[in-house]
């Protein structure tokens, strides 16, 4: 069976005066990776929760399938979720943890054990079945939690910022393996992070929250490359966003109106570099930091106004050097220009 | 170079973990002493009571004459049949209201919480008496019974078994939650809402993952109710009305009626040892329960 889709239609979920969802609707695609990206306080776990059914919307409706599950409680949703703090049920086993859904199902005890062990090694967890939940690492937990989640094979699946406890190499390592999975199972998911980067790893399309509402839903480039709000704009990397009037045109490229966003990565320190005409900017050096792979420098411009470049390294920079108060131009190329639509100016 | 690393100040170092040490276990010497004093010393006086004649003989004249004694035994069992009752009805009131203090709100809780408490708060004397009040044969409930026309004669719900369990219940309700509450609040509500969402009842995921994570509290609260009313005088005294005579009944009796202090200090060792074995099975079973593999 096909994994469904899922659709939200004007979704409100009300805490007191605040507004955690305000009117929200998505449809997410049969077999779709979306992930919800935000700030703390955007919504997005508000909203996961509503879809799981342990938020209770004011108004609204979801649909999996064609069925409204919005008036459905928990336990009749068939929905596999995997939690931030994994959320494994200390007094079981790896393997009674993700037996657990299915003899719930009243399996047959043996078939319910294949299944698990299926399941695990899916996971990479080969060989872990009867340690003790205590004696796992973070890692190996949220593995157990990401085979109880699909073992009994759920309509869709969800997730609450699974990799935050974890660190990085094996954040990134994990990544991989839950986009894989779920590209295996063809299922659709639901995925809620704040880290932008993830976020571009592993969705099909991502959905911008703030406020609760939906700023942007697009797939990873676009969403990066062709922010359509300021706040998308600057909650995706490094970015700079500043009137026309700010920047000098060259060469060809085409006068310029409104409001900018131009990445701190695609600048560069000379008009050559920047990879064809655009727009040049004079300033200072407030401050810089060696980064690893890139320099970080924040340039002061006109009206003092700051400007975040991030400059390869192992290249003149290196040799060259930098000091504060040093003058510097920094160029960027017209197709690494982004217009904003509307908005006042900052 | 390394070998002297090893070694620098660590003789002042280890005395400081010494110090510190001394100065964490001087602050048990208050309570140590007064444990002393109060509880090991006067045991050993009545251990020596029992066993002691009038001349000043050792015997074993007052174990077997307690022994022997059929009120002995038939004590023994009402002991147990109110701290077997007190339990049971302790699980069954609450158990579900420790999981609704669990599951509601801080702010609830907290508020729910001072009910909770209200009756550890009041005099036991003041308490008995109030139940007196509502449970007689006029008292306030048979007056509801027999206005409504419920029933026509007054139920006897007091100077019996009946209403020395409620006062009883009364009494250790709280001091059961407190420890249940405790281990059930700590239990992560994500694990709860996992169990949820791969399909499991409310009752279901209550007997699967609820009740075996609470299980240290709700195992604490038991024996702290099943040892604690083995004891219990006030409540039997006044609720039971002279017709249900425990040990500790008894031990009053057989001091103020009888004025036999060694046949009352063998009764009172003999409760002693009871409280000592019941309680060691207690935490025998918990462990061996702990202990056997949970994933089925």
């Amino acid at each position: 069976m096909a994994s469904p889709r899922i659709a939200l239609e004007r979704v409100r979920k009300v805490y007191g005066r605040h507004v955690a969802l305000d009117d929200v609707s998505v449809d997410v695609r049969p077999g779709e990776f979306l992930t919800l990206l935000g700030p703390s306080g955007s919504g997005k776990t508000t909203l996961l929760m509503a879809i799981a059914g342990f938020v209770r919307p004011e108004a609204g409706l979801i649909r999996i399938g064609e069925a409204d599950v919005t008036r459905l409680p928990v336990n009749k949703r068939d929905i596999g979720i995997v939690f931030q703090n994994y959320a494994l049920f200390p007094h079981m086993s790896v393997l009674g943890n993700v037996e657990y859904p299915l003899l719930l199902r009243r399996l047959p005890r043996a078939e319910a054990r294949e299944r698990a062990r299926a399941a695990l090694a899916r996971t990479q967890l080969e060989g872990y079945e009867a340690r003790d939940i205590a004696a796992l690492s973070g890692g190996q937990r949220q593995r157990v939690a990401l085979a109880r989640a699909v073992v009994f094979e759920p309509r869709v699946l969800l997730m609450d910022e699974p990799l935050s406890a974890l660190d990085k190499n094996l954040r990134e390592q994990m990544q991989f393996e839950i986009r894989k999975l779920q590209q295996d199972l063809a299922i659709t998911t639901i995925y809620v992070t704040h880290d932008q980067r993830e976020a571009l790893t592993m969705s099909d399309r991502i959905a911008v929250m703030n406020g609760g509402r939906i700023e942007q839903l697009d797939a990873p480039q676009p969403v990066y490359q062709r922010p359509r709000t300021r706040f998308v704009a600057n909650f995706m990397g490094e970015s700079n966003i500043m009137p026309a009037a700010l920047v000098e045109p060259l060469g060809s490229a085409p006068p310029l109106d409104g409001t900018l966003v131009i990445r701190a990565e695609n600048f560069a320190l000379e008009r050559d570099a920047a990879g064809g005409d655009g727009i040049a900017i004079k300033g200072r050096v407030a401050a810089y930091a060696f980064r690893g792979e890139t320099w970080h420098l924040r340039l002061k411009v006109e009206g003092e106004r700051e400007l975040l470049l991030s400059i390869p390294s192992g290249k003149s920079l290196d040799q060259a050097g930098i000091t504060i108060g040093q003058q510097l131009t920094a160029y960027a190329a017209a197709r690494h220009i982004h217009r904003l639509d509307g908005g006042p100016e900052p | 170079m390394t070998a002297m690393t090893a070694t620098v100040n660590a003789a002042g170092l280890r005395r400081d973990a010494a110090t510190e040490r001394r100065f964490f276990l001087s602050l048990a010497l208050p309570s140590l002493v007064i444990v002393g004093i109060g509880a090991i010393l006067p045991l050993f006086w009545i251990l020596q009571q029992s066993l002691a004649t009038a001349r000043g003989d050792i015997t074993l004249v007052n174990y077997t004459a307690l022994l022997t004694n059929g009120l002995t035994w038939r004590s023994l069992l009402v002991t147990l049949e109110l701290s077997g009752g007190t339990l049971l009805c302790c699980l069954v009131l609450g158990i579900p209201l420790a999981f609704l203090l669990a599951s509601t709100s801080p702010r609830t809780a907290s508020r729910l919480m001072v009910l909770v408490l209200l009756p550890l708060w009041t005099s036991i004397l003041v308490r008995t008496y109030g139940w007196l009040v509502i449970l007689r044969r006029d008292g306030l409930i048979n007056d509801l019974l027999v206005g409504s026309g419920l029933v026509s004669e007054p139920v006897p719900l007091v100077y019996n078994f009946t209403g020395t369990l409620i006062g009883m219940v009364h009494y250790m309700l709280p001091i059961f939650v407190l420890p249940t509450y405790a281990a059930m609040r700590d239990i992560d509500g994500n694990v709860i809402r996992a169990a949820a969402s791969m399909g499991a009842s409310l009752w279901h995921c209550f007997r699967t993952v609820i009740l075996p994570l609470a299980f240290g509290g709700i195992a604490s609260g038991s024996v702290i109710v099943f040892v604690y009313t083995l004891g219990f005088f006030i409540t039997p005294a006044i609720l039971g009305g002279g017709r249900i005579s425990p040990i500790a009944i008894r031990i009053d009796r057989t001091l103020s009626t009888l004025q036999d202090w060694g046949g009352a200090a063998a009764f009172g060792v003999f409760l002693l040892l009871i409280v000592a074995v019941l309680g060691v099975t207690a935490l025998g079973a918990a462990r061996l329960i702990r202990s056997k593999p949970a994933a089925d």
